[in-house]
């Protein structure tokens, strides 16, 4: 399961659907594997307003991950010149991009929990799947 | 448009995953029809790119087959090339095999790559947090049986571990019913689905794609849907085997007008 991921869910459980603690899960005695991805530099920027930045700060925090910048980068801080566009020559992605690559589409989580700060419940994680099923008494 | 080629599910278990179908491909030719690429252009191509990168979510991926193609046929249907998708299903052996399904459709891509997110072992949408998905998938258990797979069992025949060969038969047969038995008029599941839609959906730009049956009444259907504001639209984007007037099967388009 990637990081980025993570920063969609929260706990399954109705209960839980208006609690600010039910977002971010927090990750429990977790495995992590790096799977190598090609690196698409236009979704790294694009997919960036679409993120809860506290939430992925404080995610990597509990994982042990490098720290991250208080601030979400700006486009600026993802390409190496004025150039904006991905596709243009002389467009380099920059060290802080490759970083968020690495982080949020080629970090995964094979084996472990997550676990709502609401309710407490644990959703197991195997083989890099994660399981939110709830038996019938706690939907 | 050229046909576009059906994602290979050649590693998928078809005794206890649904494999894919006249309804599968119904959901392949309505996505790529030029109608829906129109339609999804207008939304979602480049120029509303400070939106952020569209969601596309399926619920019940089975094989992956559907996903998959929109996966890798994300730069036609939305056109951009930076779209993310995520799929659930409540069957984790098809949550496995749709991962892989997924991947492999994306790794055959040539240019910028969609990104697969995950397939999440869940009900439906649950987990998913309110409001983020841009394109929403659902080709339902829509067969009208009486009762739905035995939902106190499903825990133990979700493990992936090896069992005797008559639990292993039983398993595979709750497995198999849970991605075609509907219930009552086939539409339990799809009921269940329709009332997450105005919550799971993005409130300006998400869109919905339904598969119905015409035992599930389709036209009742659509009203319903009308009913739930004035903002709602409906109408029926795609179909299949129309007999004396009747569609055998159709997709719904749900979707808010501002
Ligand atoms: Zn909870």
């Amino acid at each position: 399961m990637k990081i980025l991921t993570l920063n969609f869910l929260m706990c399954a459980r109705k209960a839980c659907k208006s609690s600010s603690d039910a977002f971010p899960l927090h990750p429990r005695d977790v495995e992590l594997e790096i799977v190598e991805t090609d690196i698409n530099p236009l979704f790294i920027r694009n997919i960036l307003p679409r993120v809860e930045w506290a939430a992925l700060r404080a995610m990597c925090n509990e994982l042990g991950l490098p720290q991250l910048s208080e601030t979400q980068p700006s486009c600026t801080d993802l390409f190496s010149t004025e150039n904006l566009d991905p596709d243009a020559t002389d467009s380099e992605p920059t060290q802080t991009l490759r970083d968020l690559h690495n982080l949020l589409v080629q970090t995964c989580i094979m084996e472990g929990k997550l676990v709502c700060g609401n309710c407490g419940h644990e959703y197991a994680i195997k083989e890099g799947i994660a399981n939110f099923l709830l038996p019938s008494h706690m939907v | 448009m050229d046909m576009l080629p059906t994602p290979d599910t050649s590693h998928v278990s078809f005794d206890r995953i649904y494999e894919p179908y006249e309804d599968s491909y119904l959901f392949l030719d309505t996505l790529s029809s030029a109608t829906e690429i129109s339609f999804l252009h207008q939304r979602f191509s480049a120029a509303h790119e400070q939106h952020g990168s569209p969601m596309i979510v399926e619920t019940g991926v089975g094989s992956g087959v559907v996903l998959a193609f929109a996966a890798a046929n994300a730069h036609i249907i939305l056109g951009r090339p930076d779209v993310v998708t995520l799929g659930t299903d409540i069957n984790s052996f098809a949550c496995h095999a749709a991962s892989k399904t997924v991947e492999t459709a994306i790794s055959e891509m040539r240019s910028l790559k969609t990104t697969s997110l995950d397939i999440l072992n869940t009900d439906l949408t649950a987990s998913i947090r309110p409001g983020l998905v841009d394109v929403l998938i659902f080709n339902p258990p829509y067969v009208p049986t009486e009762d739905l797979p035995d939902a106190v069992k499903h825990a133990e025949y979700n493990l992936r571990s090896t069992m005797s060969p008559a639990t292993s038969f039983a398993r595979d047969s709750h497995l198999l019913a849970l991605s075609y038995a509907g219930g009552v008029n086939g539409m339990e599941v799809t009921n269940k689905l329709l009332a997450e839609i105005p919550v799971i959906l993005h409130p300006k730009r998400g869109v919905a794609y339904v598969l119905l049956c015409a035992q599930n009444k389709p036209e009742a259907v659509k009203q319903s849907i009308r009913q739930w504001g004035s903002e709602w639209r409906v109408l029926t984007a795609g179909f299949s085997g129309k007999k004396g007037g009747w569609e055998k099967l159709q997709i719904l388009r749900i979707w808010r007008e501002p």
